[in-house]
């Protein structure tokens, strides 16, 4: 493989601070030396990679925005942005362990956590030595979770979960999941270790998406947790879209990672590959490909950078996330699709990335809102009309 | 225990290095930098020190200010501070008057134990180690692919073609680090903002005549265009026939 040059048309590199740069270049050595060589692998035989845990823990990827004395890193947003970035460049399944983690556990811990909650776990997730899971989505529910079936009930001290969770990031391999279920008080956020009674994760098996990523269905059957394990802070379902805005911020960036990733490799290829007699990239059909794909990367970038800058200045909003993450895994999907046509019949081998991003990249732009919920998410922010029913 | 590791900023490995107009420098223009190979290997050995022995770990180098990218790395991955000895020529010192600069300056960093590169990926002239210590008047240790150190004396193995040697030795010392040695970490989240807070000091180097001057560069001949002697297990005689009198290696 030769040496990964990303593409910086706009020399963005001069908008990142000195350690905002070390972050990703540590974790982008992290991910070309360690991830990398085994990414197909993973992928083929529908595996994530567990025994890269502890190294992710060691370099400080899970919730390295979370302040250092829950045992984070205290990074700004623009760093982390930067994280997810270079692990989507890996693989999008990399990417979503790590987001799962820090911003769909560890955040509404940190956020909507008692202070007993964020001291036990916040260090066990921070050091991979708990992993998490986040249960929002349901067999009939998914764009709307507010229709969701899960009830917890509060008898005496404890409450009693029931229900189904479909597609759950992790569940299989959770120590601890985030489970969301309607109270008489309204949708609250619980924490169910994975050895309580009544619970179990069975692994969904059969994607062509996401293969490198354990995808999981949550069985709650009558499982009782104390009054303790009730995340007091979080009420209604703005909790949980309030970590999914986290998430999706993440993706905003890995979006761009993973595009990255397919443009480098397509363009090492074309300008390598001879058809009729000349190099591929020497065309003009493959440089209109270019071209175009060079442009919707650094829109993209530019896009995630300010983003990342506006939440840093604690001024982001959702529906700025949702156009940004919108776009940015719309055209990593595009641009996939487009590399995966320039490498002809080898783009359709795990041997070469560009195939495994855009599968990939099919769960993503289903993930963490649906492009076209994202779309309708926009039309209200500008319109101020509501047409989601 | 003052623990020092000397490294260098040399061009990628991969970088092909094209000739100045001059005909005696190398055209700086597009060039990217990196840690010499083996200087990774120095800083990750100096940090072991430390976290086994204790002190402090300072990284030297000479070299140009852009340097300070890669001494930030080495802070990250828990060196202490930093020391450029400012020398925006340093690719064209010769190894005397590089080791008489840095010798200097660990004599005022009180030096106890001083790692290097076994060799500089850019020259490729593995002087400077033993130059150091031939200037300090301390142990030299080169090649070195195992160390147990203690507070006063070391035994490093080295590995020669014809086996490994066992040495023992007294501190100050100087030890040139090979292959092997360590795996040298990655700097961690962490790491990196905690050297936000250490110092990368700048320190004007102070020229020295009489060095060596470089009058004239050329590149390698060019490769012999290669040459395709027959296909499959028929070509078999051919090609040792060719191997043994044309390129005369059999
Ligand atoms: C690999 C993977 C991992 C996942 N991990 C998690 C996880 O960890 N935790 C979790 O809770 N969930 C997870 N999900 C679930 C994911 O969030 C949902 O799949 C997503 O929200 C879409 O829901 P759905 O699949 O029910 O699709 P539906 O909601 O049924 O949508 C189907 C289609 O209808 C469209 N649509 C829906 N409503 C409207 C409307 N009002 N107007 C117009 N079009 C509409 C959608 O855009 C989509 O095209 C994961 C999914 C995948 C694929
Ligand atoms: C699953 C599979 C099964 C196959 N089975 C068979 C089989 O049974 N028998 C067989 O003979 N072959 C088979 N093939 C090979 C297939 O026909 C070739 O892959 C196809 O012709 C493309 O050739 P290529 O892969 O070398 O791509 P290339 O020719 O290298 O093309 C790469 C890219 O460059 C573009 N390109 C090429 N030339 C130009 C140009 N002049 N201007 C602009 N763009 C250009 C192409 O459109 C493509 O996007 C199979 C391929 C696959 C994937």
């Amino acid at each position: 493989m030769s040496t990964y040059r990303p593409l910086d048309y706009m020399m963005l590199d001069d908008q990142f601070s000195e350690d905002e740069r070390m972050v990703r270049d540590a974790v982008r050595q992290w991910v070309t030396e360690r991830y990398l060589p085994l990414a197909m692998e993973h992928f083929e035989a529908g595996t994530f990679p567990m025994e890269f845990v502890p190294e992710i823990a060691e370099l400080g990827m899970f919730g390295p925005t979370t302040p250092t004395e829950y045992g984070g890193a205290g990074l700004n947003n623009v760093a982390y942005g930067l994280i997810c970035q270079e692990l989507e460049r890996g693989d999008s399944g990399l990417r979503s362990f790590v987001s799962v983690q820090g911003s769909l556990v560890m955040y509404p811990i940190y956020a909507y956590g008692s202070e007993e909650q964020r001291r036990k776990w916040l260090p066990l997730l921070a050091s991979g030595k708990a992993i998490g899971c986040f249960g929002l989505t349901e067999p009939d529910f998914g764009s709307n979770p507010g229709g969701m079936l899960t009830t917890a009930k509060k008898v005496g001290n404890e409450w009693v979960i029931n229900g189904r969770k479909m597609w759950i990031t992790n569940g299989t391999v959770s120590d601890v999941a985030v489970v969301w279920a309607r109270t008489e008080q309204g949708v609250r956020g619980f924490l169910v270790e994975k050895d309580r009674p009544g619970f179990s994760a069975p692994e969904q098996k059969h994607k062509f998406s996401l293969r490198a990523s354990v995808t999981s269905e949550l069985v709650l059957e009558d499982v009782k947790v104390p009054d303790a394990n009730r995340l007091p802070k979080g009420e209604g379902l703005k909790a949980p879209l309030g970590c999914l805005t986290q998430a999706r911020y993440g993706i905003a960036w890995g979006g761009v990672g993973a595009a990255l990733a397919c443009f480098d490799e397509a363009l090492n290829y074309a300008k390598q590959r001879i058809v009729f007699d000349k190099p591929l990239a020497g065309f003009q059909i493959p440089q209109k490909k270019f071209a175009d794909m060079a442009t919707q990367i650094t829109l993209a970038q530019l896009l995630a950078l300010r983003l990342g800058r506006l939440k840093d200045e604690g001024k982001f909003t959702p529906a700025q996330v949702s156009l940004a993450k919108r776009n940015n895994v719309a055209i990593a999907l595009d641009v996939a699709r487009t590399c995966r046509d320039l490498l002809g019949a080898n783009g359709i081998s795990l041997e070469y990335q560009v195939g495994r991003h855009m599968c990939n990249l099919e769960s993503v732009i289903t993930y963490e809102g649906t492009h076209d919920i994202h779309t309708l998410a926009i039309g209200q922010e500008v319109t101020g009309l509501a047409a989601f029913r | 225990m003052n623990i020092v590791a000397c490294v260098k900023r040399v061009p990628v490995t991969e970088a092909t290095p094209k000739i100045a107009a001059d005909g005696k420098s190398v055209d700086a223009s597009g060039v990217e930098y990196m840690l010499s190979f083996y200087d990774d290997l120095a800083i990750e050995e100096a940090i072991r020190t430390k976290e086994k022995l204790g002190g402090e770990v300072t990284v030297l180098t000479l070299g140009p200010s852009e340097a300070s990218k890669e001494l930030r790395d080495a802070l990250a991955k828990g060196a202490d501070k930093a020391v450029i000895l400012k020398d925006a020529n340093f690719g064209a010192r010769d190894a005397r008057a590089t080791a008489k600069a840095l010798a200097k300056k660990l004599q005022e960093l009180n030096a106890r134990v001083v790692f290097m590169g076994r060799v500089a990926t850019d020259r490729d002239n593995a002087a400077v180690g033993a130059y150091v210590a031939t200037l300090l008047g301390w142990s030299c240790v080169t090649d070195v692919v195992k160390l147990e150190l203690a507070a006063d004396t070391g035994k490093a193995c080295r590995e020669t073609e014809d086996g490994v040697e066992t040495v023992e030795f007294s501190l100050p010392a100087v030890i040139t680090c090979d292959k092997g040695l360590n795996e040298p970490r990655y700097s961690n989240l962490k790491g990196i903002m905690a050297a936000k807070k250490k110092s990368v000091d700048e320190v004007a180097f102070e020229d020295v005549a009489n060095q060596q001057a470089v009058a004239k560069l050329e590149p390698p001949p060019a490769r012999k265009e290669g040459r395709v002697v027959g296909q499959g297990a028929a070509a078999v005689p051919a090609l040792i026939d060719a191997l043994r009198n044309e390129a005369k290696v059999l």
